[in-house]
This record gives C-alpha cells, structure tokens and sequence, in this order.
C-alpha cells in the first residue's frame, strides 16, 4: 500500500507546489492522476518516486517512509531519457546492473521481447522513433519487476496512433506481473482507458479535487457509448475542478 | 582510389603545392634559399638523419617526454575535473586556484621545474604535463556541469553511487567535448615539448631545432619542424580516430560534401 499523507512541497525558492495532500493506492491498482498545467501533478510523482522530498507530511510505501529512490519503484518519465551511448540492451540493463551477466542479458532480452523491441537490442537510441525510444524506456523501469510503476506523461509527444497502441500495450505489460501504477496524464481518454481510479488536482496547492472510479468492464472500448460518456463526465469534473475557487471543502469534494 | 586515400591526397595539396612552388621559384632564380631551404634539401637532410640514425634517436626522446607529459596531465586534468564539476565544495576550494595558476604562462615555471625537478627529464615532462592539464580540466569541469538534470536523474531513480554517476552517466555525456579537450591537449603537449626541450637537452626534436641555428644549418631546422608537423598531425590523426569510434552513437550533423 502506497500513502500520501498531508503531504507538501515547498521549493527553495519559496514556490509552493503541493499543500496537505492526501492519497492512498492499493497494491496493483492503477490510478491516473489528472489535473491543469502546473497543479502539482508531477511534483506529486517526483515525491512518490524519492527523487524529491516533501517540506511537510509522508510518502510511504507499506509503513516505510520513502525519502529517496527506491528498488521497489520504477519510473518512466515524459522523455525516454535513454543514454544515447548505450546500445537500447545496455540502456535496459542499466536498471539490473548489479545481476550477474547472465542473468542480465537474460532478463533484459526477455523484457525487450515483451516491449517488442526483441530485434532491436543492439540498436543506438537514435536510430529508434520515437514511440519505440518509449517502448525501451518502459522495458528499462520494468525490468527490475518494480512492485510500484510511476509514469509521467509517458505518451504526450507521441501522435495518436502510438499513442494508443502504447496505452494497450502497456496494460499487457502490466498484467505480467500487476505491478502498483500511478501514471500522470494530461490526456483524459488515456487516463479513463488504462486507469481503475482517475484523480483530479486542483489548481492550486491543496486537497484533490475529486475522484472517479468508471464502472467501465476491461478491456475498454475508447469507442463504446458507456467509454465516450464518461470521459464526458471526467471532463465535466475537470472543468469544474478548474474553475471552483479553493474554499475550505475538503477531500471528495466529488466522487462520481 | 578508395574515399580515406582521396582525403589524404586533398589534405596534401597545399603543403606539397607551396613547397613545389618554392623549389621552381629557386630553380627559376627568382628567390634565393639561404634562409629558407627548399624542399628537396630538407628532403635530403632528414634522409641523411634517418640514415645516421641520429632522427630516429632525436624522434624517440621527443615522443617518449610528450606521451609522458600526455599521460599525466590527462590523468590529473581528468581526476580534477571529474571532482570539480561533480562537487560544488571541491569546485569552490580548487577552481579559484587552478585558474589564477592557468593564466601564468606556463614557460614562466621553467626556472622553478629546473629548480624542483633538475635538468633532465623529469622538468621537460612535467612542463608538457601542465600545458595538457588545462584544457582537459578546464573542458572536462564544466562539460560535466552542463550534463543534461534529466539524465543524471534516470541514475538517481536506479539509485547509482557517486562512482556510477561519474563513470557511468557523466562522463560518457561528456564524451565527446573530452576527446575535443585530449586533441587540444595534445596539440599543446607538442607545443610544450618544444619549450622543453630548448632547456638543457641533449636530444629531441627541440634539441635539433636549437641546435640546427647554433650551426647555422636552415635545412636541420626545417627538417626537425617538418618532423614535428608530421608527427603532431599523425597522434592527432589517432586520436580523431579514436574519437570517431568512441562517438558511433552520436546523432550528429554530417557536413556538406
């Protein structure tokens, strides 16, 4: 179990970016978390991740405080970030390098086969598109098994397309070995397809805004009426996270 | 004629094209070569130094002093630049220093290397070891502070010690403003040897310069620059080879043909 308690972040410049936030997320669940630019979104992953630590209140991971990078918890940022010196193998093994060789190759041969990118081990970063570039940063986080998955607008820079593809893929990759994921989107169809539960941050430092759990069947149909609805409903929720003023309502001010 | 072989001709072009058009001129009686020797004499007398035996000998010792001075001041510019751009305190307690001993022109410790070191080798190597140093530390130090947050920050999630960072993110990412720096230093490693070389030896290529103008023979002089252009070109020809491999995985521009 994952738990955000009263968390704040208050940078060294005197910018306030998260204030007595609260989230807890059970073990395999995958929450999105969405919100307006700037609201904090990725301040929060950061936390969760150990990069950053919060000024005030806890972030930890079954009773144990995370105060800095952890095994148990991979991450997958907006860019790949790969080491453009490294072959995409050795960028995957990267996140194993304490393994035995063998074990190393073997792991990050089978991890790149469940990306998809089994044929391309040998390749340089810069001879990858862009969704595949992704596709190994993802194979980097998971190869470790991470109990705890954080995605920070994984798919943003990607067109449509890809994007999707890369959305139902991942959910494959998660059934594999289920891990905790909490992904940060600005993408509502994305958050509405691969998430069990949808947080909404308000724009300003505070309490979440509201929370949906779609009573959606898996797989998801991004066609379906039931699908397009509630992204309508999500939108809604949205809009009004964004305009509502923060008052002293405290957490759900929504739960749809 | 295969593409390698067609750019070394092209390469060649000029210097040959001058001294060609120098020896016509001589042949013509248009210029005299008392002062400046025309190729085909600084031909001859390098092959007569070669047949004695005495440039192999002159080639070694110079050779021998730079690749020594090489070593250390890459060794020592690539430890203190390493440390100096990683941590903020060793940066504050060295720079200041390093910079204010880099604006000294390095010839000005001549008399204090012969003094700490003596006449003989060990003051020649040092004296080139500190025209290395500089441009590596120098480079190396800030490349590393310009290495791309978000990298180091994919070490960070995968928890990499000190040691990782540096070896494994950091200096890779600065791979190829390094090697730029090993070629400056190298180049000024040439030029060092020279000066050292002028104080007190006994061989050497800078020892055949001073030599060839206390015996008044132009031709020698000529003949130990040609020697020193040769072989600068060549080490730096390896070393932009070296670069060439260690970079396969740049993204990088392809100039126009």
């Amino acid at each position: 179990m994952l738990d955000i308690i009263n968390v704040e972040k208050r940078y060294t410049n005197g910018h306030l970016a998260l204030a007595g936030l609260n989230l807890s997320v059970a073990e395999g669940e995958i929450v999105a978390i969405v919100g307006g630019s700037g609201c904090g979104k990725s301040t929060l992953l950061r936390l969760i991740s150990g990069l950053d630590v919060p000024t005030a209140g806890t972030a930890s991971l079954d009773g144990t405080l995370i105060r800095a990078p952890r095994p148990e918890i991979g991450m997958v940022f907006q860019e790949p970030r790969l080491m453009p010196w490294l072959t995409i193998e050795r960028n995957v093994a990267f996140g194993i390098r304490h393994l035995a060789a063998g074990e190393q190759w073997a792991r990050v041969s089978e991890t790149l086969s469940r990306v998809g990118l089994a044929t391309n081990a040998h390749r340089w970063p810069r001879e990858l598109s862009g969704g595949q570039a992704q596709r190994v940063a993802l194979a980097r986080a998971l190869v470790g098994h991470p109990r705890v998955l954080l995605l920070d607008e994984p798919y943003s820079a990607l067109d449509a397309l890809t994007r999707s593809d890369l959305q139902d893929h991942l959910l494959d990759l998660w059934a594999y070995d289920r891990p905790t994921m909490i992904l940060v989107t600005h993408d509502i169809e994305e958050a509405l397809f691969l998430a069990d539960r949808i947080v909404v941050m308000q724009p300003t430092p505070g309490p979440l805004r509201a929370e949906v759990k779609p009573a959606l069947a898996r797989p998801r149909d991004r066609l379906a009426s039931e699908f397009i609805e509630w992204k309508y409903r999500l939108l809604a929720e949205l809009d009004r996270a964004s305009r509502r003023p923060t008052g002293d309502e405290t957490f759900p001010a929504a739960n749809i | 004629m295969n593409r390698v072989g067609g750019n070394w001709l092209l390469g060649l072009l000029l210097p040959v094209g001058l001294a060609v058009g120098w020896e016509v001129m001589v042949d013509l009686g248009w210029a005299r070569d008392h002062l400046l020797p025309r190729g085909s004499t600084v031909i001859v007398t390098l092959a007569r130094l070669a047949a004695s035996g005495e440039l192999a000998a002159h080639v070694e010792a110079t050779l021998q002093r730079v690749a020594l001075g090489f070593v250390f001041g890459v060794l020592s510019g690539t430890l203190l630049g390493s440390v100096t751009g990683y941590w903020t305190l060793a940066r504050r307690l060295f720079d200041p220093t390093l910079q204010a001993l880099r604006s000294i022109p390095s010839i000005a410790w001549v008399p204090m290397f012969i003094l700490w070191f003596g006449i003989f080798e060990t003051s020649k190597v040092a004296l080139i070891a500190v025209g290395v140093f500089f441009p590596i530390y120098l480079s190396l130090s800030d490349a590393i502070r310009g290495v791309d947050r978000k990298l180091v920050e994919v070490g960070r999630v995968f928890r990499f010690s000190h040691w990782e960072m540096i070896t494994c993110v950091l200096l890779p990412a600065t791979l190829p403003t390094y090697l730029v720096a090993l070629r400056s230093g190298l180049g000024l490693g040439w030029m060092f040897v020279v000066a050292a070389e002028f104080m007190g030896a006994e061989s050497g290529l800078g020892f055949l310069l001073v030599d060839g103008q206390q015996t008044g023979r132009p031709a020698v002089i000529l003949g130990a620059i040609v020697a020193f252009a040769i072989l600068g070109k060549l080490t730096d020809w390896l070393l932009a080879t070296l670069s060439g491999r260690l970079l396969q995985w740049q993204d990088s521009f392809k100039p126009a043909e």
